[in-house]
């Protein structure tokens, strides 16, 4: 590697309360433009605000849950500025004592083996979101309210991640936990979870290492934006290092913004002396004081994070890590729908591979959600444990679960209907077995002259045999009697 | 610790304030008389007061999360120097 990649990411996120951060109206996405203000959130003289309890409850479980040491003490700050996004002219936030500092957060480890590590959170704060902007033309913007005054967490970590995978990852990390935790529906096309990243490289020159310019990137759209503009950019400060040398020192953090259709980073202009947002203690809101017995009330709601049910899959059902993240990073639903169906049937890779297999490629297929997916975990585990008792063969099963999907009818009568049952009389499945030997004379002949490879034969020959039982035999006796009587023959 | 001149225009145009160069002189001497007043603080030893972050020694006020009423749109926008039919509208902001 010519260079070390160092990302950091600061993620805003929308707090699932049915009312805004300081005022009672409400937080809904998509309502028309400024329907849903009120006097605080439009900043009118006179007005005061008065938290939300379900906001600093959910922070607080969002910062426990990370790991995160809670203030015993916190307060609230203005941070100053002039836009139209904010009518007040400050926005309400937290600046010297944030209720919470630290935690990290793992990172799963990837598909392509990346990811596996951790990164570390700098802090955890609480703050209103401010109003939306739509620049229209006729020479004005027009300012939309809805937004302003939803209560918003801010996560900023550390500069701990080395790649874009990696900071993919842990942003669908940060999501997955925060949905599990139920503290926000995380929909970036909604802007209810927003993410803008720092990166720079550290390059070794002449038995140093020099750092290029700290940039910050905006609009970042999707997850997948995310990935694509970080890399774009870690390339963009090699090649500009290469050919003007200018290093952290030299040169200010840059803002950039992210353009997906062109796939570039441009330059944005800077809002004048931004960084002056003369921050001090707002005397509207008095402080929150949280105590260990606030803390601990809190932790107790948690529940099973993803990285904790990962570890529960491995080591509870014996899963491959793979296995357990590809059923744990769909989201609470899917790995609750294998939980009930490895419970139901004690069989847990057997689980597994069906609701990968064939629950979630049709759920892809058919652009489901999986709570619109006609068969359910009862249901699943009816028709496992019915294969487990030999009352179907798998393929079968296969077919079953297909018909299941498409019509919808009871098991039960599907499987009558299809006269769906497994053969596993061993009288009947012999008589099969000299059947297919008997039509087909050459594949013996093949077998005993080494011109085919036994296995190909006698998967072959296991196909025939299926056949004269119409697909019904037990296939591990089939094969039995099978490797029996071909022993016999070639004795 | 006086005020320059320079200052007193970096806070004006922080507040989006344009000042005319005498309004400018005008202003310093006035913000520079204000500030010295309350530099009087100074003085006081504080050495063994605990920093306080709020006026008022009382904590944890909250409201229950409970969805109240929105203002109509047309009284929201009533005060409005310039809108449309949704919205306020402040001269284009480019970004």
């Amino acid at each position: 590697m010519e260079y070390t990649i160092i990302i950091g990411l600061e993620v805003h996120v929308q707090l699932l309360t049915e009312s805004k951060m300081f005022s009672s109206c409400g937080t809904e996405f998509g309502l028309p433009p400024n329907t849903q203000t009120d006097p605080v959130s439009l900043g009118l003289p006179g007005t005061l605000p008065v938290m939300n309890r379900k906001a600093f409850e959910l922070a607080l479980k969002t910062a426990v849950a990370l790991g995160a040491e809670i203030a015993p003490f916190t307060k609230w700050d203005r941070k100053n500025y002039y836009y139209p996004d904010l009518p007040k002219n400050y926005q309400i936030s937290q600046y010297d004592l944030p209720f919470s500092r630290g935690g990290s957060l793992a990172i799963p480890v990837q598909k392509d083996g990346s990811g596996g590590g951790s990164c570390r959170l700098t802090r955890v704060h609480l703050e209103e979101d401010t109003g939306k902007m739509l620049h229209g033309a006729g020479g004005f913007s027009e300012v939309d309210l809805n937004r302003a005054g939803i209560p918003l967490l801010e996560i900023v970590s550390e500069p701990d991640l080395r790649s874009a995978q990696d900071a993919k990852a842990c942003l669908e990390e940060l999501r997955l936990t925060l949905r599990y935790l139920g503290v926000s529906d995380c929909e970036m096309q909604e802007g209810s979870l927003r993410c803008d990243a720092n990166i720079n490289l550290h390059i070794p020159a002449d038995g140093k290492t020099v750092a290029t310019p700290i940039v910050e990137i905006k609009n970042l759209n999707s997850f997948r934006a995310v990935e694509r503009a970080l890399e774009y950019e870690a390339k963009r400060q090699y090649t500009k290092w290469k050919a003007d040398g200018l290093t952290i020192k030299d040169a200010p953090k840059e803002t950039r913004g992210w353009s997906d259709p062109e796939g570039i980073t441009k330059p944005q202009r800077q809002k004048e002396t931004a960084a002056d947002y003369r921050y001090f203690p707002e005397p509207d809101l008095v402080p929150v004081v949280v105590d260990q017995a606030w803390i601990d009330r809190v932790r107790a709601s948690v529940g099973e994070l993803p990285a904790q049910r990962r570890e529960r899959f491995e080591t509870e059902y014996g899963l491959s890590a793979y296995d357990a993240n590809v059923l744990v990073e769909q989201g609470q639903d899917v790995a609750d729908y294998f939980d009930a169906v490895a419970k139901a049937t004690g069989e847990f890779k057997l689980a597994s591979n069906w609701i990968q297999q064939d629950v979630l490629r049709t759920v892809k297929e058919k652009k489901l959600k999986l709570a619109e997916f006609p068969v359910g975990p009862d249901t699943l585990a009816d028709l496992i444990n019915r294969v487990k008792r030999k009352e179907l063969n798998t393929n079968q099963g296969r077919e079953v679960l297909a018909k299941l999907i498409e019509t919808g009818e009871p098991l039960d009568a599907i499987i009558k209907s299809g006269g769906y049952g497994m053969v596993a009389d061993t009288s009947v499945i012999a008589q099969a077995v000299e059947a297919a030997l008997a039509a087909n004379p050459k594949a013996i002949e093949d077998l005993k002259g080494g011109k085919k490879k036994p296995d190909a034969v006698k998967g072959f020959l296991r196909g025939q045999v299926m056949k004269q039982t119409g697909g019904k035999a037990d296939p591990a006796l089939v094969g039995e009697l099978l490797d029996a009587k071909l022993a016999e023959l070639l004795a | 610790m006086a005020l320059s001149i320079d200052e007193v225009a970096k806070v004006a145009l922080l507040a989006r304030l344009r000042l005319t160069p005498e309004e400018l002189q005008t202003f310093t001497g006035q913000l520079n008389s204000i500030v010295e007043f309350v530099e009087q603080l100074q003085q006081l030893d504080t050495t063994n007061v605990e920093p306080l972050a709020h006026g008022i020694d009382i904590h944890n006020v909250f409201r229950d999360d409970v969805l109240g009423p929105s203002l109509p749109r047309e009284k929201a926008l009533a005060n409005a120097p310039k809108r449309n039919s949704e919205g306020f509208l402040v001269p284009a902001v480019l970004d």
